[in-house]
């Protein structure tokens, strides 16, 4: 009975608090929450897909966009998920260590591709496409920019989460803190996903 | 039980996660080709079944969601249902009503 009760408390310890679907409160709330980044970003995406062509009498994206300068920033974006998951692996192991590292590891990935995308901003700025020049300017600013302000905000959820895991400050169940940064970081992947193919790779 | 093949609660061992992330890492290669390269009639769905596969092995695989509860799959499928409603009505709005 003891041992019942005992395994109980452990359990519910390692899983974090659970609605009566049984599941993580937390991880549903978070799959809710990227559920709903989903209409915000195919917003966005609609939006320049439909003005793309509009560019009045700014660049083309043809004449701007550096496709194997974007192609390496994809790379690091798309290896930054495989160190995040071996991140979120590692905490499940309760490996305190290797978990910082490749926690580390994802945000310096992450802090390169927002390096890249500042340099992209302001290389086509100098090539004379600003915010107001066209409607594809805009519209491409804004997708892209949404896109860089998540990447860098995912950045600081995962320094911060190096920082309370060294300060061992985390009361619940560590290894779900770190699948829910996980979970957000890898949200910011794929959406780069779309938009390296929609944005950069088919002309418009 | 090493490191690598490990397996664990919801999920895939360290070594199975770098299997995926090189396969996704080999159609990016591919799809940076397809600016090379003319791929003819073959480009745009080429491109776009490439996008797909990578999104669902990102999803599936790192976001554990062929792993986890199908609630989760369920509230972010119908989140990318409604985000494609939304692209396909605004589509529709620009080119048969206004134009």
């Amino acid at each position: 009975m003891a041992d019942t009760a005992l395994h109980a408390a452990d359990h519910a310890s390692d899983h974090g608090h659970h609605s009566s679907t049984g599941l993580s409160n937390n991880k549903l709330a978070m799959w809710l929450f990227l559920g709903s980044e989903c209409l915000l970003f195919g917003g966005l995406i609609s939006t320049y897909m439909l003005y793309r062509g509009r560019v009045s009498d700014g660049p083309h994206p043809s004449q701007i966009y550096d496709i194997p300068f974007t192609s390496v920033s994809s790379f690091v974006l798309l290896m930054s998920s495989l160190t995040m998951v071996l991140a979120v692996t590692a905490a499940q192991r309760k490996d305190d260590r290797r978990t910082n590292l490749w926690l580390t590891v994802t945000a310096v990935l992450g802090a390169t591709f927002v390096g890249g995308q500042v340099y992209e901003f302001t290389t086509f700025i100098r090539e004379g496409l600003g915010f107001t020049t066209s409607l594809f300017g805009s519209s491409f600013y804004t997708l892209t920019g949404f896109h860089g302000v998540h990447v860098s905000v995912g950045v600081i959820f995962l320094l911060s989460t190096v920082g309370i895991i060294k300060k061992n400050k985390i009361t619940g169940n560590k290894s779900e803190v770190v699948e829910l940064v996980g979970l957000y970081w890898h949200f910011v992947d794929i959406v780069w996903i779309i938009i390296f193919t929609l944005v950069y790779l088919i002309p418009a | 039980m090493s490191e690598t093949t490990e397996h664990h609660d919801h999920g895939m061992s360290d070594a199975g996660y770098i299997k995926i992330a090189l396969i996704l890492a080999a159609i990016t290669a591919l799809e940076v080709s397809t600016y090379y390269v003319d791929f003819g009639p073959l480009f745009m769905p080429s491109l776009m079944i490439m996008m797909i596969v990578k999104f669902v092995m990102v999803v599936s695989y790192f976001m554990h969601l062929k792993f986890d509860s199908k609630i989760f799959s369920f509230l972010f499928y119908t989140g990318l249902a409604l985000a494609l409603f939304v692209y396909i009505v605004a589509l529709a709005t620009f080119k048969f009503f206004i134009a």
